[in-house]
């Protein structure tokens, strides 16, 4: 479907089929805020699309007239509304809509309506819409990898249509292009918790935890990897403190003297949460202190904070109230 | 997984490392200008803002057709922003813009993107809290409340959370609007409160943020909007409060500024999403204590979602019934009496340098970063969140700021806000005793 019919170039008011209409102005008073200086195509598409939308007629030219809206403001919210009551009084072919969508989504595929859009055609479409629809939001995640809606839309996808079965492919994939991609880290967590085919959570756990420790590895500053291997024994503190792999990770990291402060953070956290360090820990984080800093730190989550407050000026209040706070067990 | 060093930079590292070097260039400008050069660069361009504003207010271009369903929204980012820097507008244009909102007006009860839209809730809240900014008897009043508290109730989905509009997508956003307004409007009751706060809980992250729907990832307007929600329906206790300030802590980036999401570049709109989960998080201190308590002893740090949730929903009330409304709309004023006890957990000097450095233009207005053009959107949002920065150290709302808070001359400073609403506190308190006493 086009904005205007085919060849259609005449303004509304001389095309045969509107004759009979008379266009509504916007009630915008004597004395309007914010007054927009429209174009006057604009506001003849308008005058014309508010005729129609306060007639309630749902019709083969009211259809056009909210392409051509939807064409010069894609976030009329109103006009998307009025138009889904139009091809559901129309019985549309409703894989053209999802063409329509295509083209509009390319020029603004940060807006809400358009996505909202295209989730109530692909709902009605049912599973038939399944694999045209991970395409979509795959070509347009191949523009802006982090693009929020496409993301949304796409586990919505997942969720109510199915088609799991290549996702954490995909995943992978988007991370080996960008380990620094949080939005695909945030999909393979919810792939690995939610996905029907691969057991949940804890079956998920021991290879994953493999996975992540190898991308804390490679790259200590990317924080995504340390939020997910948190993540990874979400609701499960106790597994997490006992898995020798999330202490050895800290350990390797702090023992590399670079790019430390998640490492720190994560011992910190461990600490708090009752783990028990070996010498190895404090003389790593004893090999982090600068000769100024305070050497009578009584133990180990004390030095921790003090590092990171002189580390990480940024967070320095942070670790002030988190030294504050230290539970009692760590004292 | 290829650990070498000598792999080419990802998307996110080229990105994030060329802001980077632009944002250091803002800085080192400023340290290499001679110091009378300096003191300009260092303060708020306030009548070149409000010259961008009042413009706006009075004439936009065509290219702001494609906001031309959001006209409500550029009346508050407007008159907010004129509010935080202590002026108003004048009786002329104040009129205008309550008969403008009022032809927004749905008969039917709240407010469409402009006049002859649908009512829709982002639109609502954004003409609701413009009128309170305008603030007196004639804006107040020209506020259906009985008909917003009947579109509140069609908004809101069986599942609990609400809607945008009739049909439309359903998320934090349109939670936290639905329950900002009818708090403020003090027309929150049971009813409207049933299942926000599960729906709000699904949407905490492993990361610790919130999310718009449950799975997304963690995101700093959903997370001040989840926040909020929760905090005004008096279930803030049941969030993970730990795990959502490690989260926001470390979207405070080198540059000063705020990011939205992880590994995400700086923008200074999140100046107010981000630095007003801080304003929150501060007079949160004792649930937060008792978190960490609970911590402590071993158990899980949040209270049964069972517990909390019973709490909340004994006994349904009507929309009339004084003590179902009273409980919820009181929340609000009662946590404006909250003592800061702590610090501010976030570098509030550092943010302060990064909205008048990097996000103001000297010619007047506010940008998401260097190299970016201005707009109504980021201008509310960078003064929001430098409001909420100056006022950071402050124990309560009624003590100003001591000089060493504010980045730049004294004069710089803002006007305070209400940070659930973010309204300026004193049209807030207006509001609040008319709309509970009338």
């Amino acid at each position: 479907m086009e904005w205007k019919e085919e060849g259609e170039e005449r303004p509304l008011s001389q095309r045969p089929e509107w004759s009979d209409v008379t266009p509504v102005p916007q009630d915008d008073g004597p004395n309007p805020v914010v007054p927009i200086a429209y174009k006057d195509d604009f506001t003849e598409t308008m005058d014309y699309f508010r005729a129609v939308y306060f007639a309630d007629e749902r019709s083969l030219r009211s259809l056009h007239v909210t392409a051509e809206a939807i064409h010069m403001n894609a976030g009329n919210y109103t006009v998307w509304h009025f138009r889904r009551l139009i091809l559901g009084a129309l019985n549309a072919d409703l894989h053209e809509e999802l063409n329509f969508i295509k083209k509009v989504a390319n020029g603004n595929p940060k807006n809400y309506q358009i996505w909202h859009h295209r989730r109530w055609v692909a709902e009605k479409l049912g599973s038939d819409a399944t694999s045209k629809e991970l395409d979509f939001t795959k070509k347009i995640l191949s523009l802006d990898a982090k693009n929020y809606h496409a993301w949304s839309h796409r586990q919505w996808v997942l969720q109510e249509l199915g088609g799991w079965e290549d996702e954490l492919d995909y995943c992978k994939q988007l991370l080996e292009d960008d380990i620094f991609n949080n939005s695909a880290w945030n999909q393979r967590y919810f792939v690995i918790t939610k996905s029907p085919f691969l057991g949940g959570l804890e079956a998920m756990r021991e290879s994953e935890v493999n996975y992540t420790v190898g991308a804390i590895i490679a790259k200590p500053e990317n924080e995504s990897p340390w939020r997910y291997l948190r993540g990874l024994y979400k609701d499960d503190a106790q597994s997490w403190v006992n898995d020798p792999q999330v202490s050895s990770v800290c350990l390797t990291v702090l023992s590399a003297k670079r790019n430390t402060v998640f490492a720190l953070s994560t011992l910190l956290d461990l600490l708090c949460h009752g783990f028990q360090p070996s010498q190895d820990f404090i003389n790593a984080v004893d090999a982090l202190k600068t000769p100024d800093l305070d050497q009578s730190d009584s133990n180990l989550a004390t030095a921790v904070c003090s590092v990171l407050g002189h580390m990480d000026p940024m967070r320095v209040n942070y670790w002030a109230w988190r030294k504050n706070k230290l539970p009692a067990q760590t004292a | 997984m290829d650990s070498s060093e000598t792999q080419s930079p990802t998307v996110t590292q080229r990105e994030q490392w060329m802001v980077e070097s632009q944002v250091f260039q803002m800085y080192e400008l400023l340290s290499s200008v001679p110091r009378n050069a300096q003191s300009v660069l260092l303060e708020l361009q306030r009548d070149k803002h409000i010259e961008f504003l009042t413009n706006g207010l009075r004439q936009l271009g065509p290219s702001f057709c494609v906001l031309d369903a959001n006209r409500p929204w550029l009346c508050y980012w407007i008159l907010h922003s004129i509010a935080l820097l202590g002026d108003s507008v004048d009786d002329e244009l104040e009129n205008n813009t309550i008969d403008f909102l009022s032809r927004c007006q749905d008969p039917n009860g709240g407010y469409g993107g402009g006049p002859g839209q649908m009512p829709h809730l982002a639109t609502t809240y954004a003409a609701i809290n413009a009128l309170i900014t305008l603030g007196g008897h004639r804006s107040l009043s020209s506020i259906n409340r009985g008909k917003v508290y009947t579109f509140l109730r069609r908004m809101k989905d069986p599942s609990g959370a609400f809607r945008m509009h009739d049909a439309g997508e359903m998320d934090v956003r349109a939670c936290y609007t639905a329950i900002s307004v009818a708090s403020v409007l003090t027309i929150l009751d049971d009813e409207l409160v049933k299942g926000v706060g599960n729906f709000i809980l699904s949407c905490q992250t492993y990361e610790g943020g919130i999310s718009g729907e449950p799975g997304s990832e963690a995101h700093g307007g959903y997370t001040f909007c989840g926040l909020a929600t929760m905090v005004l329906i008096g279930e803030v206790n049941r969030l993970d409060l730990t795990s959502l300030i490690d989260w926001v802590v470390f979207r405070q980036g080198v540059e000063g500024g705020f990011q939205g999401r992880t590994n995400k570049l700086v923008d200074g709109c999140y100046s107010f999403w981000q630095g007003g989960v801080f304003a929150l998080i501060q007079k949160l201190h004792s649930i937060i204590e008792e978190q960490l308590r609970l911590l402590d002893a071993g158990g899980s740090a949040i209270d049964s979602p069972q517990l909390a949730s019973i709490s909340c929903h004994s006994g349904k009330r009507g929309l009339h019934d004084t003590s179902g409304s009273a409980k919820f709309s009181n929340i609000g004023f009662n946590f404006l009496k909250e003592p800061a006890e702590m610090e501010p957990l976030f570098h509030s000097i550092a943010l302060q340098q990064y909205i008048i450095l990097c996000s103001q233009l000297q010619e007047g207005g506010f940008r998401d970063k260097p190299g970016k053009h201005r707009d109504y959107y980021h201008t509310c949002y960078c003064l929001s969140g430098l409001s909420v920065a100056q006022y950071s150290y402050s124990k309560d709302a009624d003590s100003p700021p001591l000089p060493r808070a504010v980045f730049g001359p004294y004069s710089n400073l803002l006007e305070p806000i209400h940070p659930l609403y973010n309204v300026i506190l004193d049209l807030y308190h207006e509001a609040h005793e008319f709309f509970s006493t009338s």
